[in-house]
């Protein structure tokens, strides 16, 4: 093997290395993770689970913990506006009654895949006061552009 | 060569599907600037799923098995393949499966997209074509394969495959491991459920099979790409691949890597643990490899062509390429294209990373970079030999074909550049309107939004041009053109026995283990979960 293609091979080896090393870990030890959560529910019966029966924000904590349920569903998330407070701890719990949606707040690292017969969940943390735009990222129909959503994150609670 | 009317017709068929791609492309750009519209969504998003279907599963899959073909009738110097009555009835196949599908698509009964993920339903007629279209390749593949043992048994045993056809049978090892997924998501889900025979489908399930297939899919379109770089760059040059043993071993990893890292394109999928996902994000960095090699080896392949064309320098060599020819500039460009499409690749395969990517148009402007730039303008550019070599008759204009390479080169750089930064920003991919009611965070969108339009345009002008030469080119006079162009497509024979990377039965059993160890027990922890499964919601 000549002696650049050995050179070659071993910086291709050494930065693959390099940045399995940084991906693992910022998921295992600073727990960036992607959704991994194995809830299942039959998407006939969402609108009779009592998190989704009434989509809302609950707050848990005053000004610390929010658990927010929402519906993704053709062509619309329910709730359509969210609030919640600066630098609290935000757990969106997200599911669909017909096809699969996406969910993205727009201008941050929150989305996922919302797929019928699973919960999706999402840890966040919003620390820039202001109002987000959540979008469907994943095709879900005609009227795929309509679905959208507003979270409003205040300066203090 | 007794199929060259077939192989001809193949990719006939494949300019047209281009062709027809690019103008449904267009609309698309076009439709997405703000305040333009053109069409309803419903028929945008029929026009994006026929342009997905025509551009991923018909453009390429026709090429690429006329190319397949003729590389191992030239390489091996044979007049036929095994069975041209097996050939025939492949290409029927694909087209008779094509044509199934195409009906629904064109008429509004299957707006599912290329992915087609339920609980979305399209027409029954939709899966059953598309099915149909699989098994024609694997007509297809059996009929190489078999000429490939036919070429073996006639004195042949002792001796290492050209690496051309080294390649091609690689490929054919991929795609069959690849599509038991997609023939198992069809037979054992879709096709059921949407004749109504079954009432529900898991759609994480119908998402795990289809992207077990979806990935390696890619490594379907690219590795005829790279048996153009490997094989026909080099005797355009004058030269030999740089590394004979080194290209064998980037064919080895992909049948190795390509299948066992879908989760990449799941990440955000509820359902399917962090564990499994790492070992995926594992495996698809390792496909990494394989494409810095081919980086390595063409380039050095072009610095001892340049070298020996008197090229002088450290980077001096680069000006002596012969970037007169059509044909070379396009393989040329498609190669600096593939090293973007690379480096946005890792973005993707980033377990945390692709949150910030996942879904927006970063992702059409990263496979616009890897499957239409890299596989696409390869393919355009191997065209511009194939053809005086097929017909033999000269290419109707070589200026004609420059100014179509730097059309392309122009355009993508523009649409593919503006939806890569439109993704950072969050913008949605396969969206009708990205406006959302005049959101401020969608504001700084817009002229970027122009620009992947401008792009669009200057790519449909290089697809109108190339077709055109290559209409002119089938109509034009005949010349001595035939014999030179198909030395090029040539590979010399090589030297020597076949050596531990030549044992692609040993690396196809490997694969499978792989395989098995990065999706069994995912699969099972899916089924063992229970979801009861979603009814189906039409979309005709």
């Amino acid at each position: 093997m000549n002696r650049y293609e050995r050179a070659w091979l071993i910086f291709a080896v050494l930065m693959v290395a390099a940045f399995l090393g940084i991906i693992a870990y910022f998921n295992f030890a600073a727990g960036l993770k992607p959704p991994h959560d194995v809830e299942v529910i039959d998407p006939l019966r969402v609108s009779q689970d009592p998190r989704f029966s009434q989509p809302r924000v609950e707050e848990v904590e005053p000004g610390k913990r929010y658990n927010i349920y929402m519906v993704a569903r053709m062509w619309s998330y329910y709730p359509r506006e969210i609030q919640v407070p600066r630098g609290a701890e935000v757990r969106f719990y997200i599911t669909s009654p017909d096809v699969q949606h996406g969910f993205q707040v727009v201008g941050t690292n929150v989305q996922a895949n919302v797929i019928p017969g699973y919960v999706t969940v999402i840890d966040a943390r919003f620390e820039k006061p202001g109002e987000y735009l959540i979008v469907c990222n994943e095709y879900c129909g005609r009227g795929h552009h309509f679905m959208r959503a507003k979270l409003r994150v205040t300066e203090g609670y | 060569m007794r199929e060259k009317r077939l192989i001809l017709l193949g990719f006939l068929v494949s300019y047209a599907a281009l062709g027809a791609g690019a103008l449904f492309g267009m609309l698309q750009v076009l439709e997405r600037v703000p305040g333009v519209k053109l069409v309803s969504s419903e028929t945008y998003y029929t026009a994006l799923t026929a342009h997905g279907v025509l551009m991923a599963l018909v453009f390429t899959t026709f090429f690429i098995m006329s190319l397949a073909t003729y590389v191992v009738l030239r390489e091996l110097g044979m007049r036929q393949t095994f069975s041209p009555g097996m050939s025939t009835l492949a290409y029927a196949l694909v087209t008779l499966g094509t044509l199934m599908a195409a009906l629904p698509i064109l008429t509004g009964r299957a707006s599912v997209l290329y992915t087609f993920y339920p609980p979305m339903k399209a027409s029954p007629l939709f899966y059953i074509g598309a099915t149909v279209l699989v098994v024609g390749t694997w007509v297809f593949g059996a009929n190489l394969l078999l000429t490939v043992r036919q070429w073996r048994r006639s004195g042949n045993s002792g001796v290492k495959l050209p690496l051309g056809v080294f390649g091609v049978v690689s490929t054919l090892i991929i795609w069959y491991i690849a599509t038991i997924g997609v023939a198992a998501e069809m037979l054992l889900q879709l096709i059921p459920w949407s004749l109504g025979l079954v009432d529900r489908v898991d759609p994480l399930l119908a998402r795990n099979l289809f992207w077990y297939f979806g990935h390696p899919l890619v490594y379907f379109w690219l590795l005829p790409a790279y048996i153009v770089w490997y094989t026909v760059l080099p005797r355009m040059l004058g030269v030999r691949v740089f590394s004979d043993f080194l290209a064998r071993v980037v064919f080895v990893l992909f049948i190795l890597f390509s299948t066992p890292v879908g989760y990449h394109h799941q990440f955000m999928d509820p359902g399917i643990s962090t564990e499994w996902k790492f070992l995926h994000t594992i495996t698809t960095f390792a496909v990494f490899l394989p494409s810095m090699i081919t980086a390595f080896t063409v380039t050095a392949t072009m610095e001892m062509g340049a070298r020996l064309r008197g090229g002088r320098g450290l980077l001096g060599w680069i000006r002596a390429l012969p970037w007169g020819d059509p044909a070379f500039s396009a393989i040329a460009l498609a190669m600096v294209f593939f090293a973007f499409g690379g480096a946005g690749g890792a973005v993707n395969a980033g377990n945390n990373l692709n949150y910030v990517v996942h879904n927006t148009a970063w992702v059409p402007g990263h496979l616009h970079l890897t499957v239409g730039s890299a596989v696409a303008l390869t393919f355009m550019g191997v065209s511009y030999l194939l053809l005086p070599a097929l017909t033999g008759r000269r290419l109707h204009s070589r200026r004609m074909a420059q100014v179509q390479v730097a059309l392309w080169g122009a355009g993508m750089l523009l649409f593919s550049g503006a939806m890569h930064i439109l993704g950072v920003l969050g913008s949605p991919r396969r969206t009708y309107d990205v406006t959302f009611g005049g959101h401020p965070a969608t504001q700084g969108w817009t002229p970027l939004l122009v620009a992947a339009a401008a792009g669009g345009v200057l790519l449909l002008l290089s697809v109108l041009l190339f077709l055109y030469n290559v209409g002119r080119t089938l109509r034009g006079a005949p010349a001595g053109e035939e014999q030179e162009a198909q030395e090029q497509v040539r590979q010399p024979s090589p030297a020597g026995a076949p050596g531990l990377v030549d044992n692609l039965g040993l690396f196809t059993a490997i694969a499978l283990l792989l395989v098995l160890v990065a999706y069994t027990l995912p699969t099972l922890d899916i089924l063992s979960l229970g979801s009861p499964g979603a009814p189906p919601v039409p979309m005709d």
